[in-house]
Formats: structure tokens, sequence, C-alpha cells
């Protein structure tokens, strides 16, 4: 779906630019299209643009250049109330002074649906969330993790096609935060809607979305379903901001289609697939997965360079080894191993071998 | 283990119990004792540190209290006065006049009176306070008394002569009545009522007339006061409560400054700009929108009063919206938008129940505040602008009649514990939120 072109989408941002004081961008030319019935993930650190473009879709900012199109129509000079979003906000925003059911049969009131469809529609939506029994309870009488399931069913309770999510498991905690993670995902496919979700947790994003937008500095760094960003991030950022990473700076020596030789400043030479380089002698970062870097030479091709590791630290984790190694100068090279019956458990001190296949270690931009 | 007791397997490994089942420490002492002298040095400390304002609540405010609504009822003038006199009434039918012995203890109250030293006489007193019941009681009984010491046998007629109060059952029935330590008759007066020839309490009449009528008025007033300081208010901090903090300060300044301005300066600057002669009554004579022989009378009156008394208690209702709006945060509104809402809906279905605690404890603020307002209606009130405690500050400081006085200052303070009893049944005072 990232590939179809923008006017395509359900949801287009069409060369959208936004400004708060007229002398920064805060959003620079952002151009992005959601499918219909699509999970779109807008991930990126705070400060990056994205809860901005959350706000703009809602309506409650203005573009200040570009154009939003929801389902073909423009929507720039449509009032939120009349673009029938649903929203789930950070902190929930239940009304206090309503009861559950109150809250929920608010957005059926305004538009001026009958006593028994809202009956019917709340308790399904009640239902839906698993909350039924809760209809006459105050907001401040429950839990963090029922607030939050309220707030979705009264997202959802008017039938939204679509819904925007401003970080709504921040303020949960871990264990229900995965438990949430998987309704939120559940209830958006079930029920077809578009979603389009903020957060600045890369583990909601990967484990949730179809697609996720990588926000920095007001532009989309990537666009890509979760696996994809994950295993082939295209830029620095996004290789640093997605999953655990180990970083090695050096200087392009020779490149061949799919596969280049790096040699690092201490002057090692290691392999790795050409992202963002094209010429020999550029500067480059290379990045490799920890869960990527292998030890045992009998794994690796037979003609990979491989490089000296020094262990500086063994963690025994349960599942994984943990192995900090310093590699070219850097201390925090993280090398993860299975725990397998025959995985070697490396001691400090040790001097190892590793390598990696080319294509998992990426030369990409100088950071 | 104290397994003696028919509950000892419910006692837990390691709490010790005494026969009676009370917990012990582990050196055998009970543990509340224990507890007891544990807590009771930080006891004492808080204590210690409450005492000082305590001792002044207590000195400066609670003991006024009680000492006003004491003299609202002490009644000590004619006993102190007639001890005599009161002894021999008590045979009196309370229909004709009494007979030749009361006025004998009559003479001799008044003589044994002369003898003391100036400043204990008792006569001085009785006479100001049957004034209060009998307009002609002061004349009479500083004219008999100054002459009392040539009165002869029978004293009766004596007395009769003196002056025609004392040819009256009237004087007597009073002086019979007031006899006792206790009075309900500056109540009476408060509430615009008197005792009529049978002793029975009747309304006053009409042209005298005036507390319930003022009571009324100072209750329609505050009213009228806490709706417009609300309706000038809310919006006011509506706009704070939206600012950025910086600019919100800066602007919360303008809305305190009325708070550093001396109350008089800022009542003569209200005279100043609505005096008939003042800064509004020129322009509009000046633009031509009214004459100059019917300017509009906006000062010495109820409205002038309700103008300078709305502005200097602004503060007090805009203090807690504001701080009642500050905590309600956008995304309510956002969200009653995003759910379909026109921002009218979302403002009266969402935000404004969400500011009723700060409009609550604001409007019982400026309420009980503009009840017992003194100073502004006293300098701008002219006579239709007059409150209660003008009233009450006239008997106390040129009437002299501090148990009326005191008496219209029970029932305020009554009616305000009153209003706020019902305010806390209506709305509960937990919900309350004054900053």
């Amino acid at each position: 779906m990232s590939a179809s072109a923008p006017q395509d989408g359900f949801v287009v941002f069409d060369k959208v630019q936004k400004s708060y004081d007229g002398e920064t961008l805060v959003v620079k030319d952002l151009n992005l299209a959601v499918g219909k019935g699509e999970f779109l993930t807008m991930l990126g650190p705070s400060g990056s643009g994205k809860t901005t473009c959350l706000m703009m879709l809602a309506g409650f900012e203005t573009a200040t250049n570009g154009e939003i199109l929801l389902d073909g129509k423009p929507i720039n000079s449509v009032p939120p109330h009349k673009r029938g979003i649903g929203m789930v906000f950070q902190n929930y925003a239940l009304f206090p002074h309503m009861t559950v059911g109150e809250n929920l049969a608010f957005p059926l009131e305004v538009r001026g649906l009958g006593k028994s469809d809202r009956e019917t529609k709340i308790k399904r939506a009640l239902d839906m969330v698993q909350m039924g029994d809760f209809m006459n309870r105050r907001p401040a009488q429950l839990s963090g993790g029922q607030q939050q399931r309220i707030a979705l069913a009264r997202a959802l309770v008017f039938e939204p096609e679509l819904v925007l999510m401003d970080e709504p498991l921040g303020a949960l905690d871990k264990q229900l935060r995965e438990h949430m993670q998987f309704e939120i995902t559940r209830l958006a496919h079930e029920l077809g809607i578009t979603t389009v979700y903020v957060t600045h947790d890369q583990t909601e994003a990967l484990t949730m979305s179809d697609n996720v937008a990588v926000f920095d500095d007001g532009r989309i760094q990537q666009l890509d379903p979760p696996d994809v960003l994950y295993e082939e991030p295209k830029n620095s950022f996004v290789a640093q901001f997605i999953g655990e990473n180990n970083t090695l700076d050096g200087v392009v020596k020779e490149i061949k289609g799919e596969h280049c030789v790096i040699e690092l400043d201490g002057g090692e030479l290691i392999d790795a697939k050409p992202v963002n380089v094209s010429e020999v002698g550029q500067r480059t970062t290379v990045s490799i997965r920890p869960e990527r870097v292998e030890a045992n030479r009998d794994r690796l091709d037979g003609d990979a360079h491989t490089i000296k590791a020094k262990v500086l630290e063994f963690i025994y984790m349960g599942d994984v080894f943990r192995t900090r190694l310093k590699v070219a100068g850097n201390e925090n090279f993280i090398m993860k191993t299975r725990n397998a019956p025959d995985q070697v458990r490396h001691k400090p001190g040790d001097m190892i071998e590793i390598g990696w296949m080319p294509k998992d270690c990426r030369a990409l931009d100088h950071s | 283990m104290a397994m003696s007791d028919a509950s000892g397997n419910d006692v837990a490994i390691g709490n010790e119990t005494d026969s009676k089942g009370r917990l012990l420490t582990s050196d055998g002492r009970p543990l509340r004792a224990a507890l007891d002298r544990a807590n009771r040095r930080r006891k004492l400390t808080a204590f210690g540190l409450v005492a000082p304002l305590l001792a002044f609540i207590v000195i400066f405010f609670a003991f006024p209290i009680v000492q006003m609504m004491w003299r609202s009822v002490d009644n000590p003038a004619v006993i102190d006065a007639l001890p005599r006199t009161l002894v021999a009434l008590e045979d009196w039918n309370g229909e004709d006049l009494p007979s030749e012995a009361v006025y004998r203890a009559l003479y001799e109250d008044m003589m044994a009176d002369e003898e003391l030293p100036r400043l204990e006489q008792k006569i001085g007193p009785l006479a100001v306070r049957l004034n209060y019941e009998v307009s002609a009681a002061r004349g009479a009984i500083s004219r008999t008394s100054r002459n009392v010491d040539e009165f002869e046998a029978p004293f009766k007629d004596a007395f009769m002569d003196a002056h025609r109060l004392w040819r009256d059952t009237e004087i007597w029935r009073i002086i019979e009545r007031e006899g006792r330590p206790l009075t309900a008759s500056y109540y009476l007066a408060a509430v615009d009522a008197e005792y009529d020839e049978n002793n029975e309490i009747v309304r006053a009449d009409e042209n005298r007339r005036i507390y319930v009528a003022l009571f009324g008025r100072t209750f329609a007033m505050s009213v009228v006061i806490t709706f417009m300081t609300f309706a000038l208010g809310f919006p006011i901090a509506y706009y704070l409560s939206s600012l950025p903090m910086s600019k919100a300060n800066l602007l919360m300044i303008a809305v305190l400054l009325p708070f550093w301005t001396s109350l008089l300066v800022r009542t003569s600057a209200w005279i100043v700009l609505l005096q008939g002669q003042g800064v509004i009554n020129e322009m509009l004579v000046s633009i031509g929108l009214i004459g100059d022989d019917n300017r509009i009378s906006m000062i010495y009156n109820m409205t002038g009063t309700i103008i300078a008394m709305t502005h200097i208690l602004l503060p007090f209702m805009v203090l807690p919206l504001y701080s009642v709006m500050k905590t309600i945060p956008p995304s309510y509104v956002r969200a009653a938008k995003s759910l379909g809402a026109t921002p009218t809906t979302a403002f009266r279905r969402v935000y404004f129940p969400q500011t009723l605690p700060g409009i609550a404890a604001g409007g019982v603020l400026v309420f009980i505040i503009s009840i017992g307002y003194y100073i502004t209606p006293a300098l701008v009130g002219g006579q239709s602008g007059r409150m209660i405690s003008n009233e009450i500050a006239r008997h106390i400081q040129s009437s002299l009649n501090w148990g009326l006085a005191a008496a219209l200052g029970s029932m305020l303070l009554v009616s305000v514990l009153i209003l706020y009893w019902l305010f806390n049944k209506l709305v509960g005072t937990d919900s309350l939120k004054f900053g």
C-alpha cells in the first residue's frame, strides 16, 4: 500500500506543510496515503511532527500549505465535528461528569439518534471492549486499562470509517499495554476501520501496524511494513530508532552491485550491502542488528571478511545471551545469540572473530 | 503464644495478646498504649504549631461572636436599676395602675441610685433601655429622677404629677416584661415586630418596618452582585485559562490590581466616574445622548452600590473559576468535537459542567462577602443602596443600641450559616474549589 500513489488512498496528505510561527516548519512537505482498512502508525521521537499531523487530520490544527483528503474530498475547511473521525486521546479524555453510558451516548445524541438506537449501539460497543457491566460507572471509578477500553468504545460507537489514536497506551503499565495492543489491532481488523496511530514506542509500532511511517524532523524518513522497516532501514536515523543496532564508521573501499567492502577507521575490512552509498571513497555508517552478528566461522561464507572482537561482558538473559564486545574501537557492540545447547558462552577478556552475511550489514549515510 | 483464648486459632504467630484479646508488644505492654506513647510527642508538636493561631481565633474571633450573641439577649438594665420596684410589681394585676407600694419602691430605687457614685448610677442606662421600647421613656425617667428628692408621700400622685408616662399602664407593663435577665425584644425589633398591650407579639406599624425589607434588599443585591461577577468573570477566567502561562500571569495582575488598590481610592474613582457631574454623564451629555437636565443617577443609590461592589468582588469570582478551568485539559472539548458536537454543544455539555465547582466556590465566596459588605454601600449607597451592615454600624456607632445591632448581626451570621448548610446539602462542599 505504501507504493500506491497519493491520490489512491482513503486518507491522503498531499504536500502538507505546517508552521506555527511562520519561521520554522514543524511538518515539511508531507506526502502520505493510507489505504482503506489499513492500520498506519506514525512513529517518531517527540517533536518530530507526528502529533501535529494527527491534529491536522482531526481538524484541530490547520495545514499551513497543501491539502488533506479524506475519501477523495479535501477536508481543510471542514470543522472537526463534521469530519466524522473517531479519536482516542492520550489521556482518554473521558468526560468526568458523565457515566460510561452517557459518555458513549454523547456522539449518538449529537447526531440525533433515538433512544433505542442509542442503547443498541452503546451495548454493542461496550460488549466489543468487554465492558458491558460498566455502563453506570463514572470514569474516575475505573482503572487505567478500563478507561482506555471505554475511550476506544466511545471512538467507535458512532461507527466512523477512520479512527485516530494519539499515544493511547502511554499511561498503561507494560503488561496491560501489550494486551491492549492486541485488542486494538483485533478490533481494527474485525471492524475493517482505517486507523492512524501515533506513538513513540517502536515495539508498539512494529507489533500493531500494517505500515509504519517513521517521522523525524518534520519528514517521513521511511514508510514501510514493520518487517521491512526493521530489516531494511533506509537511513541511519531509522536504523537507530527502530530496534537495537550496532554502528561502525568507515569509508567505502569497493562496490560491486549488491555487495561492497568498507574499510573501517581502524583499517579492518568488512562486508556490507550498499544502501545509501554510491561511490568508492564515501564515508558511511554501517548498521548491523545484534542478532545477525555471528561468532561461528562455519556459518559464514568462506570468503566473508571477519573482524576481531574482545568480549567485555556476558549477560545471561534466559532465552538469549547478550555479549558486549569491543569492535574497531566501539565498546558498545552487542551480539545476541540464542540459548541453544551448542552455543558458546564467552567470558570477558576472550578474543573472538565475528562476521555477518553481507546483506545484514547495511552501509547507510554517515551519521 | 497466648493460646488460652477461644479465638486463639486466628491469632497470627508472633502477635501476643492479653486476656482481653488486645494485642501486646514484644515486651508485654498493650500495643495501643505503646502506640499512643510513640505518637504523643508528634501530637504535642502539632498542637504547639497550631496553638498560637488557635488562641488568636478563640480570643479575637470566637469570643467576640459569643459576646455579640450574648449581648443580643442580655437585659440587665431594669434588674440593676429597679430591684425593689420589681419585687413590688409581682403583685400587680397588669390592668390598672400599680398600687402606692410600687410607686414607693420606685421612689426608693431612685433615691438609692442618687447615693451611688456617678459612674455606678443605674438610672441613666435604664432610661436608655426603656427608651428603646417607648420613645418618651428617656425624658420621663431623667426628668423624674432629677426631681425625685423633693417627692413626698403619697408617691403615686407625686410620680403621676411629674410625668404623664407614670399615669400610663404601658410603662409598667414594659418594666415588668423587661425585668427579666434575658429579652427577646431586640430580635423582635430586628424582624419588625413588637409587643402589643396584651404582651402579644404583633408586627410593627407599617411606617416603622425597616429591617425585614432591608434584609430582603441585602439578599437581593448580593444575588445580583454574585450574578454580575459571574457574568463578567467567567469569560475573563476562560480567556486567561486558554493563554500560555506567561501571558496569563500578566493579565492575572490586571485582574488582581483592584486587590492592591486601597478600597477608598477605588470607591472614590467610581464616584468620579458615576456622579451627576461625573465623567460618564458629562460624556453622554456632550455627545447628545441624554439631555443636560436628565442626567442618569448612577451613584448614591442601589445602582452605584452594585456597580462598585461588582468591581471590588470580581477577583473573588475570577480566581476560583480560573483555577478550576486551568485543570480542564483542552482534550475534553477536542474529544467532544471529534465525537461530532458543535463548538456550542461541546461548551455547554462538556466544558461548562466541569466549571461548576469553580462557579459554586466563586458564587459562595462573593455572596457571603457581599451580604456583610459595609464600606462601599456606606460610601456610594445613598438611601436605596444601603445594606443591613450599614444599619448594624449605625446602631453601634450613633444610636448606641448595641443589643439591636447584636441581634441584627447574629441574624446575619445565622442566615449565612444556613445558606452554607443548604449549599452543602445541595452541592456538597467537597466539590468546592477555591484555588
